[in-house]
């Protein structure tokens, strides 16, 4: 029960954040916004038991990506930005798309609800499962190509990074 | 879902392309959460491995897109959507 309002409190927190990072006018206060249903979001993977998820959504998006996105907010001055207007003319394309990915996301969930396992094969919430470890596990185990081939991409997006913001090439 | 859906508006409809990328952003938060809620029906730990990968994949995205911002204000002086019109003819 209390695992249920847990949940539902960070969901909420989570979707209605999410709405006002959209239609802030403000970027700071869409970023503020962001940091919310980020933080939102890592007390639902804490809900969920992925204990190391939760840290590693923490530090690395609201300290890493937040900071990165802050940053980048002041290097560019919005006050123009201010005074202009907030959406493109293009809200009925906007809704088109989500109405059809909605139903689309509908659809798999109705058709795909009873080949699930629900709930009896998930692990009983009272047993304490060190899960770093298992994440660990798997991860340098079966996973170990995908492992190193992500690294590759993070020196890829670094080295993108720097020549980008670079100011003569 | 509802935050999936509101990330994809949000990437539509907003002229600031710095929204645009927190709109990104929060549909990939919201594949994470259901990676995390399918593993732990299922019971095993490889959602979140692949979480951990969508996690590393939003950071490069992150910071290349944002490089890229500041390179194209530098330029051009705007951080709009619409206005990005270069390779229109």
């Amino acid at each position: 029960m209390l695992d249920l309002i847990v949940f539902y409190f960070f969901a909420a927190l989570a979707i209605i954040s999410a709405i006002l990072v959209v239609t802030q006018r403000n970027a700071v206060h869409s970023a503020i916004f962001l940091i919310t249903a980020l933080l939102a979001t890592a007390g639902i993977f804490l809900q969920l038991q992925a204990e190391f998820l939760f840290i590693v959504q923490i530090i690395l998006y609201v300290g890493g990506i937040m900071v990165l996105f802050v940053f980048v907010i002041m290097l560019v001055n919005l006050d123009v930005a201010l005074h202009q207007m907030r959406f493109r003319r293009q809200a009925w394309v906007a809704m088109l798309i989500a109405l059809v990915l909605g139903l689309h996301l509908a659809i798999a969930i109705y058709v795909g609800r009873t080949g699930l396992p629900l709930a009896s094969s998930a692990a009983p919430a009272s047993v304490l499962q060190p899960n770093t470890e298992l994440v660990a596990r798997a991860l340098f185990s079966s996973y170990m190509l995908p492992f190193e081939i992500a690294s590759v991409l993070l020196l890829v997006a670094m080295i993108g990074a720097v020549v980008m913001a670079k100011r003569r090439v | 879902m509802a935050m999936f859906l509101i990330g994809v508006i949000g990437v539509v409809t907003r002229r600031n392309v710095i929204v645009i990328l927190m709109s990104v952003e929060l549909i990939l938060n919201a594949v994470n959460i259901n990676l995390i809620a399918f593993s732990r029906l299922a019971g095993s730990v490889e959602g979140q491995v692949f979480a951990i990968f969508i996690i590393t994949d939003a950071a490069a995205e992150a910071a290349v897109g944002l490089g890229i911002l500041i390179a194209f204000f530098r330029n051009r002086e705007t951080v709009l959507g619409d206005e990005m019109d270069l390779l229109k003819w």
